[in-house]
């Protein structure tokens, strides 16, 4: 089909099955690689992307579920107040360790800290349920997010 | 909340201080390049046809004369070039199973193949149809220790390991007051890096092959595939690229992924890339070897111990790989850090038609250390002792000797860190529930453990390994450190870079540090052993150290005087490149015999206790982790970020193991190969993790650290059955304690109120 959809704020079209994993769309025919594959099955929540501003697992949204519709990878988080500081929260309290469930965790949680600015560190964990990491045991990615929360509600230094 | 990375220093001086890590950018805006990410013109994908048998003969491999084979190329046995055979400490495993020749496991690797697509590789794979006769096969370390299958020797047996010390351990035990007996078995673990194994492997027009991929070790990949294809070592290159985890899963099997994707590149003539799926990756690749532990504990009523007697068995699975080496580590961690004066250790791995265990974080130590920290916790227990008081009176201090004679003299850190996580912890939850809980089922508990990790490799072997590592002053003055030692995520980058940046006296944004590529890195040793930062990080700080003096003298020719950088600038347009390497020297003092196992097991030990608290719901079994607090001493940290990152999620990995992760087989293969039933913690299960950092100065190792990457794994779960004990009353001696298992052992406690280890305690 002739897919058309809003990619990371640009309206794109391409020449696709419907039925391919939005996932590989995203990876193999439109190089943006950011959006990573753990487990095929919905599990691990490293192939997360916002669709329509919601998050969901790429590798289970059949591409053409996305006509007519916003998606937005990781690379199209752009600079907004949110996005950076979970950006750069994730780097300076040791959020990332092998990186590669980081991508899923920093589209999550913008979309949680945009809606709930508020979320207290155990909202956060629930927010954050469906991101598996192995690296870090999940501390520096908590304390990272409830860094990134309060400078998005103007109280840290930006 | 004060952020920790904002640390003010002297830039110069950049240990001991949490920069963004060297990485952290890219890989939070999705930049960093894992292997799956890497394309190339005309590339294929491979796929792996595996037995499905878990003993046999192979008799046939045939194609479905039905299918459309247009565009794939099959790839069998007689495709490889040089040996067949995945190098490593015995040469007993094929890459690919020959016609005629044994199947020893169900997903042992007999064909490959290579398409366009991924789909269509997997479609192919389908096609190919395997004629094996099959053979009696054996599952488990009794069916292996029974011996009516013989798979290793005449008796499955691949390796045994013998500790002595003191006198005849029976007479210690008839002399002891009390006598603990205890049998504990531990589970198999997936190391569930998110990131799934994958190579990528070319043939260039020399005929040199060339592999880049997801892994920890690239000159173990090096080694087998230079065998494997016959070709001199130059026309072999090995290339990690951005790797998404490994906890000891990306050590070995790399190497067998790595040979598969180079038989299929030379096969078909085009690049080809073979990436596991998921179910593949659990399925096929390694996992923490189960263990069985017999252990017998004498101590007099005072609690003194007296007496270990301990017997390790570990399932190796179908072929040697690291079997050996990991035996070796949970023989040598078996008696723990105690004093001790009569102790029988005797170890063996045995073959089992099961894919190969391998590597995970502790390395055979966690096996070991769960048993007998639940003895001295029965042996408290028993006796009325307190529990930290109990470790208190047995603990190797400064001057004490280990099991193996090795008489500790510095960076016993212990006692720091049994006293800083008593301190921590402060008093426990009431048992009892409190008014407003009242009606929910609930019971807590609280549980100890105290343990200790060698670093680095065991006995001899740093100094046999000799692992080099070079730093170079590149055009335009900055600085280079080449090592094979890979950033898997544990920031091995980084603190290469704060060691070489401190030792030369420069800024850490001028030294850079690429992932390694064995055409332009020399051998630092393997990635593994808690060895990264302790041995080679003090070999990457003897050549920036060298490389200094080097300029310095230059300068001092040319009259110059300037600070570091400049100098680095001036020397770089003068001179061009130029370089030091460095090598591993053991320290002094450090002897061990192979033969009689005694001596320096390692040259220093990392220690840890670790306080956990449990409240177990009684309608479920649920186990919820109240609090966890992990007291590590690391010798010094080099980026307090990176080693708080290391305890939790090491810590985590534990309790998993202790609580949630169950790798259920069935006639020696997985049958839960994919997330959804092979679990691993999420945010949601993980409790609020209480890490504090111990430093007790290692005097040989860089700023004096010591390894961290695996003591964090070795002893939360033991802390977790000892504080279930404390909740429940009821003896849990096996991981994981799922919640199954936990009504059963309620059931038990209640059918006999005094527990199968009390009755046999003899007094």
């Amino acid at each position: 089909m002739n897919l058309r959809f809003s990619l990371n704020g640009e309206q794109t079209a391409l020449d696709v099955s419907p039925w391919r994993r939005l996932l590989d769309v995203l990876r193999e025919d439109l190089a943006l690689t950011g959006t990573k594959e753990g487990c095929g099955e919905g599990e691990c929540g490293a192939c997360t992307v916002l669709v329509d501003g919601e998050a969901v697992c790429s590798c289970l949204v059949a591409a053409g579920q996305v006509e007519g519709r916003e998606v937005r990878t990781v690379e199209g988080l752009g600079d907004g107040a949110v996005a950076r500081a979970v950006r750069e929260e994730l780097v300076s309290f040791g959020g990332t360790q092998c990186g590669i469930c980081t991508p899923g965790i920093a589209v999550c949680a913008v979309r949680a800290l945009e809606r709930e600015p508020d979320a207290s560190r155990d909202r956060l964990r629930e927010l954050l349920a469906g991101n598996i990491c192995r690296c870090t045991g999940y501390q520096l990615i908590v304390d990272a997010l409830e860094c990134a929360a309060a400078r998005g509600r103007g109280e840290g230094a930006e | 909340m004060a952020d920790p990375s904002r640390v003010s220093g002297d830039p110069a001086l950049a240990v001991g201080v949490s920069i963004p890590r060297v990485d952290g950018r890219a890989k939070v805006r999705g930049r960093a390049l894992y292997v799956d990410d890497l394309t190339a013109e005309g590339m294929l994908h491979g796929q792996t046809v595996r037995s499905r048998v878990p003993h046999g003969v192979l008799r046939a491999i045939r194609q479905d004369p039905d299918f459309d084979w247009s565009g794939i190329t099959v790839a069998t046995a007689a495709d490889i070039p040089g040996e067949n055979v995945v190098a490593l400490i015995e040469d007993d495993q094929p890459a690919l199973v020959p016609i005629g020749g044994r199947v020893r496991h169900p997903d042992e690797a007999v064909a490959l193949v290579a398409a366009p697509t991924r789909a269509r590789a997997r479609e192919a794979a389908d096609h190919i149809e395997l004629d094996i006769e099959p053979l009696p096969a054996s599952f488990t370390i009794e069916e292996s220790l029974a011996g009516e299958v013989v798979l290793y020797g005449d008796d499955n047996v691949m390796r045994r390991f013998d500790v002595q010390k003191g006198q005849d351990v029976e007479r210690a035990l008839a002399e002891a007051d009390f006598v603990i007996d205890g049998t504990y078995r531990t589970g198999p673990q997936e190391q569930m890096y998110i990131e799934p194994q994958g190579v990528m492997a070319a043939w260039d027009d020399q005929g040199a092959c060339r592999l880049t991929g997801s892994m920890q070790c690239p000159y173990y990949v090096h080694k087998a595939i230079a065998r494997l294809t016959a070709l001199p070592p130059e026309k072999v290159v090995i290339a990690q690229s951005v790797t998404g985890g490994g906890f000891g899963g990306k050590e070995e099997y790399p190497s067998m992924i790595g040979a598969h994707a180079a038989v299929l590149a030379r096969a078909s003539g085009a690049p080809v890339k073979l990436v596991y799926d998921r179910d593949e990756d659990i399925g096929a690749t390694t996992k923490r070897h189960p263990a069985r532990v017999h252990h017998r504990l004498g101590v007099m009523k005072d609690g003194t111990i007296v007496a270990q007697d301990v017997d390790v068995v570990l399932d190796g699975g179908a072929y040697v790989t690291l079997s050996p080496v990991v035996l070796s580590r949970a023989v040598l961690h078996a008696t723990g850090p105690y004093r001790c004066p009569n102790v029988r250790i005797v170890g063996r791995a045995v073959a089992t038609n099961v894919s190969p265990h391998g590597a995970f974080r502790g390395f055979g130590a966690p096996q070991t250390t769960f048993p007998y920290e639940r003895q001295i916790d029965k042996a408290a227990r028993q006796l009325g002792i307190e529990p930290f008081e109990m470790r208190r009176r047995n603990m190797l201090e400064l001057g004490d000797e280990t099991a193996t004679g090795q008489t500790l003299s510095y960076s016993v850190g212990g006692p720091a860190a049994l006293a800083r996580a008593e301190a921590a912890a402060g008093s426990a939850p009431p048992r009892e529930l409190a008014p407003a809980e009242q009606g929910t089922p609930v019971r807590r508990g609280r549980g100890l453990a105290f343990y200790y990790h060698g670093a680095g490799f065991t006995g001899s072997g740093e100094e046999k390994l000799a692992g080099r590592a070079t730093v170079a002053l590149c055009e335009g003055g900055g600085f280079e450190v080449r090592s094979s030692s890979t950033d898997i995520g544990q920031g091995t980058l980084t603190i290469f870079a704060q060691l070489a940046a401190a030792a030369l006296g420069v800024d850490v944004g001028l030294v850079r540090v690429p992932e390694p590529e064995t055409g332009s890195v020399p051998d630092s040793g393997p990635t593994v052993a808690s060895r990264t930062c302790m041995v080679v990080g003090g070999v990457v700080e003897r050549a920036a150290s060298a490389l200094r003096r080097r300029i310095e003298a230059w300068a001092d020719e040319q009259g110059i005087d300037a600070p570091m950088d400049e100098l680095g600038r001036r020397a770089a347009g003068e001179l061009g490149e130029i370089s030091e390497t460095a090598q591993y020297s053991p320290p002094p003092g450090i002897e061990w015999d192979d033969d009689s196992y005694t001596g320096s097991a390692y040259a220093v030990y990392g220690w840890a206790a670790c306080v956990v608290d449990v409240a177990v719901d009684l309608d479920t079994y649920e186990v919820q982790v109240e609090r966890c607090i992990h007291a590590v001493d690391v010798g010094k940290a080099i980026h307090p970020i990176i080693v708080k990152g290391q305890i939790e999620g090491g810590t985590l990995q534990a309790l998993g193991w202790a609580l949630w992760e169950h790798v259920a087989y069935e006639r020696g293969s997985v049958v839960n190969r994919r997330m959804t039933d092979c679990i691993v913690p999420t945010f949601a299960d993980a409790p609020e993790l209480e890490t504090i950092i111990v430093e007790e100065p290692y005097p040989h190792g860089p700023h004096g650290a010591k390894g961290v990457g695996e003591i964090p794994m070795d002893g939360p779960a033991a802390a977790v059955a000892n504080a279930l004990e404390d909740a429940l009353g009821a003896p849990f001696d096996a991981v994981p304690a799922l919640p199954e298992h936990i009504a059963r052992a309620l059931a038990q406690a209640e059918r006999a109120p005094v527990s199968k280890n009390e009755r046999e305690v003899i007094s």
